[in-house]
């Protein structure tokens, strides 16, 4: 607890550690998000994006899955209105998300607060949810995960829109699968007891069938729901954490 | 290099929509004091997304792709680092591509 109000209050070594520990945890990402940063900066340039656009939409946006599937509906001249709703639909998300950072954000001034969750994508969420449950959560650490992941997307998805045809499909290397990786050891580190199980198997199922019936990435909030509410129906007041 | 007004606007109405569901949730849960029941709701929220997020790629992609969600969580189970579940899991899914 000293270390993290040390860290809050801006202690330069322990911020400076943190800030390191979250970089070198975003780093594996870093990886697979530079392939797929370029892969979706040819497929903008495709869509009849220029570079200059790819870099304002990937500064602006900062989220892969929304701006993969604007791209995939992109139409010349852009129909503003479908794109947006799809956004807003593939971000939906992020509200659930969010709401299980106002305990990790808790000590932030409101400023600070909401200027941290411009840049909350998945990964940077996970990682800081599972930081927060080891009671290690700062905003260095937060900063340091956010920067590289912001930095290379939006220099993997300019160059992709600069080199166009040039880019390898990540599946190529099996980048593909570190998303997954990385979040089986991080949903790992969030188990806390057998009352997890059903939860987290109707929050699978639910997601599975829902990814299987609808397009798009309602799986995601789907199956969130569909575990939030098995974790509610099966609460005992005699089983608190 | 060239930005089309139009384009503008969608690149502009993107980034506030997309803004607006990452702190919506946020702003709603720290104006509520939150017990019992709907406390478990939220704790419940972190484990129920990344099961979600995953599942799909982990049970109904393919063989290969379920081995390396496995090499995975095997890594993870031997509480090994991240890094190494990574590299275990791209070398599963690189290995069974190419065998099957």
């Amino acid at each position: 607890m000293a270390q993290r109000i040390e860290a809050v209050a801006g202690g330069r070594p322990a911020a400076q550690a943190d800030f390191f520990a979250g970089m070198a945890l975003a780093s594996p990402i870093v990886v697979s998000v530079l392939l797929y940063g370029a892969l979706f900066g040819a497929l903008a340039a495709q869509a009849g994006l220029s570079p200059l656009e790819v870099a304002l939409m990937s500064a602006l946006v900062f989220s892969g899955a929304a701006q993969f599937v604007a791209v995939d509906l992109w139409s010349n001249p852009v129909a503003i209105g479908t794109v947006t709703l799809a956004t807003l639909l593939v971000g939906m998300r992020h509200t659930l998300m969010g709401a299980a950072l106002a305990p990790v954000f808790s000590h932030l001034s409101p400023l600070r607060a909401y200027g941290a969750l411009f840049f909350m994508v998945d990964e940077a969420w996970a990682l800081s949810v599972r930081r927060s449950a080891e009671g290690r959560f700062s905003m260095a650490f937060y900063a340091g995960v956010c920067a590289p992941l912001y930095v290379s997307w939006l220099a993997s998805t300019v160059t992709g829109a600069l080199l166009g045809g040039l880019v390898a499909d990540p599946t190529r290397y099996g980048l593909d699968v570190v998303f997954t990786a990385v979040f089986i050891v991080l949903i790992l580190g969030l188990w806390r007891g057998r009352s997890d199980l059903l939860p987290w198997g109707v929050s699978a199922a639910a997601a599975v069938a829902c990814h299987a019936l609808v397009p798009g990435s309602w799986y995601i909030f789907v199956g969130g729901v569909a575990g939030i509410v098995t974790a509610v129906v099966t609460w005992r007041p005699d089983h608190e954490h | 290099m060239s930005i089309d007004p139009l384009t503008l606007a969608a690149i502009l109405a993107m980034g506030a929509v997309t803004y607006l569901t990452r702190f919506a949730g946020f702003w709603l849960v720290r104006r509520l004091t939150l017990r019992g029941r709907l406390a478990a709701a939220l704790e419940a929220v972190p484990g129920a997304i990344l099961i979600s997020v995953i599942a799909p790629a982990a049970f109904a992609t393919g063989i290969a792709e379920s081995a390396a969600a496995a090499a995975a969580l095997g890594v993870a189970l031997l509480r090994g680092p991240m890094l190494l579940a990574v590299a275990a899991s791209v070398a599963a899914v690189l290995l069974l591509r190419a065998v099957l």
